[in-house]
């Protein structure tokens, strides 16, 4: 996108290593891959600089497990700017085994739930956060819903050809056997 | 379902649960409120009473299978829903539906605003005790619901706006329909008007109610309605153009005053400016094909299907495996009646979208309902709730 090489550039003097890559998203909205230690300062440049980012349109989690990609879970944040009219994006990628972001609730209020919703959803911590507990689950739950390795769940629907399946099933009997 | 709010022990302040079921709350809302007599002094939103995993959902179905979650969570907005699911999956696949059907899906998705915001109208109108309000805009809502009917075979889950165009063309009566409800509906506007704008009760109950400041509402990230209630003209339809929306001739309504009176008067306006897209998209719908005529994306017409080996090949790979998206991942936002409706897409280029998160407006507009609440009275609270106009299904999806 025209102007987002100056805007790169910027950061990249700011967080220096910080900035791990940049991309696109096929909307051609730039995506700044950034180290989680720097998301604060990245949102504050550019939320406060010249580009005026000052809308986040909201934070959500990914969790690329059954891609096989390494880390397992970023961390997307979408922001908006009024003045240039344009979005950019920030992702963070996020250790399994140390999945924890520094909010961004001081510089952006709106981020409240969002964090809220994917700590809720896939279990990663905000560091930070005013009031880090589930949105959406039941306070309860012992899992984290919308990581690749939780299954989907549900319940078969009775019909006359699997009733008594279901009844025998639900009832804890063995399945009956098979004539074949 | 969040934990129990925490409140610092005060002998005045009195705790009162408002919902889950209580039927100003629009839905399945719960509010735990702090009060001391009348006046509110803490709020805290209490969701995911209709939490039922559409994003999960999403990544079990394929693509065209998608396009029927997206209208049940935003049920007064379907067809901006599947417009926007719609517009993301296009995105991956690098398509642009047909000019004819980017006008339909312009005309309908304001027809939607408009029946959006007349339930959003009549339902504050009931809220605070009027209850003939509801009655005619509800008779308005039912011969747009007729129109959706029409088009698409339902009323509300239309599923009608689809990756790659529409599911089928307009049917015959689709335009005498839409121009015989263009031309009734400035003098029902008028009614309403009447009935509400210089009313004094509704004065006395909407100005000065609820305000919130321009620079709460882009801090806590409040998109719509409620975000040009006070005085931000911020509208995707004009800052980010999509659909063609830049062709057409329309204003960005705006009021400084940031309280539901503004946001009432914005609504109201804002039917108008949709009904002048409206007109302008039924004077230019164009011939030729409503869908892509790519048959890998888009069934072939059933004509072709009895006499075309390969097109019913296409309509059985179609129907079987669906269509495979290029991998990469796509955030595309519209303007819904409520605010910015986004869809996150991330495809790993297999038939099933591999992520789907959903930026609903509701969600994140109903966030500052305690900015709104704090220091209102408690009666007040409920007109708070119907001027952010939050449908539960959009905020817990």
């Amino acid at each position: 996108m025209a102007g987002s090489e100056a805007l790169v550039q910027t950061v990249r003097e700011a967080v220096g290593d910080g900035l791990l890559g940049v991309d696109e998203d096929r909307a051609g909205t730039p995506v700044l891959i950034v180290e989680r230690d720097f998301i604060r300062e990245v949102c504050r440049l550019l939320r406060d600089g010249d580009w005026k980012y000052v809308h986040l349109s909201g934070v959500w989690g990914v969790d690329y497990l059954a891609m096989g990609l390494e880390p397992r879970f970023a961390v997307v944040y979408y922001l908006y700017s009024p003045s240039l009219r344009q979005r950019i994006a920030i992702k963070v990628p996020v250790e399994e085994s140390d999945a924890v972001v520094p909010s961004v609730v001081e510089l952006f209020p709106g981020a409240n739930w969002h964090e809220r919703e994917t700590f809720d959803m896939y279990g990663i911590r905000f560091d930070g956060h005013p009031n880090l507990t589930r949105i959406l689950m039941p306070d309860d739950a012992d899992f984290h819903p919308l990581r690749k390795d939780v299954p989907i769940g549900g319940e078969a629907v009775e019909f006359t050809h699997n009733s008594a399946r279901l009844r025998r099933q639900r009832a804890g009997e063995p399945p009956k056997a098979s004539l074949n | 379902m969040a934990s129990e709010p925490q409140f610092l022990p005060d002998e005045d302040i009195m705790l009162l649960n408002m919902g889950p079921q209580h039927p100003a709350t629009h839905g399945v809302l719960r509010l735990v409120l702090a009060l001391d007599g009348e006046v509110v002094r803490d709020c805290t939103p209490v969701i995911g009473y209709l939490h039922s995993g559409f994003e999960k959902t999403y990544e079990t179905k394929k693509y065209q299978q998608c396009v029927t979650l997206t209208d049940r969570m935003d049920y007064l907005n379907p067809l901006g829903n599947n417009l926007t699911f719609a517009l993301a999956v296009e995105r991956l696949l690098g398509i642009e539906a047909p000019p004819r059907a980017q006008v339909i899906r312009v005309l309908l998705a304001e027809l939607t605003r408009i029946q959006s915001h007349l339930v959003g109208l009549g339902s504050n109108g009931l809220d605070l005790g009027a209850s003939s309000p509801i009655m005619y805009c509800f008779r308005e809502r039912e011969t747009l619901l007729d129109i959706f009917e029409m088009v698409s075979g339902q009323r509300m889950m239309t599923s009608y706006i689809r990756p790659g165009g529409l599911a089928k063309d307009i049917p015959p009566g689709f335009e005498e329909a839409v121009q015989k409800f263009i031309d009734s509906f400035p003098d029902r506007l008028a009614e309403y008007h009447g009935l509400l704008t210089r009313n004094p009760i509704w004065l006395d109950r909407m100005i000065g109610v609820g305000k919130l400041s321009a620079e709460e509402c882009i801090a806590l990230g409040v998109t719509g309605p409620v975000l040009r209630g006070a005085g931000v003209p911020r509208d995707l339809r004009k800052d980010m153009p999509y659909s063609g929306y830049e062709s057409y001739e329309f204003d960005v309504v705006t009021r400084e005053e940031g309280d539901c009176y503004a946001r009432y008067l914005v609504r109201m306006d804002e039917m108008r400016e949709s009904l002048k897209i409206v007109q302008q998209a039924l004077n230019r719908i164009p011939e030729g094909p409503y869908v892509v005529e790519d048959f890998k994306l888009a069934f072939p017409p059933k004509q072709l299907i009895s006499e075309n080996m390969e097109a019913l090949i296409h309509h059985f790979k179609l129907a079987t495996e669906g269509y495979k998206v290029p991998p990469g991942e796509v955030y595309v936002a519209t303007e819904s009646p409520r605010g910015e409706l986004g869809f996150y897409i991330v495809s790993d280029g297999s038939g099933k979208p591999y992520r789907v998160h959903v930026r609903t407006p509701s969600f994140t507009n109903l966030q500052a309902l305690p900015a709104m609440a704090k220091g209102g009275y408690v009666a007040d609270l409920v007109n708070v709730i119907a001027a952010i106009d939050p449908i539960m299904g959009d905020v817990d999806r």
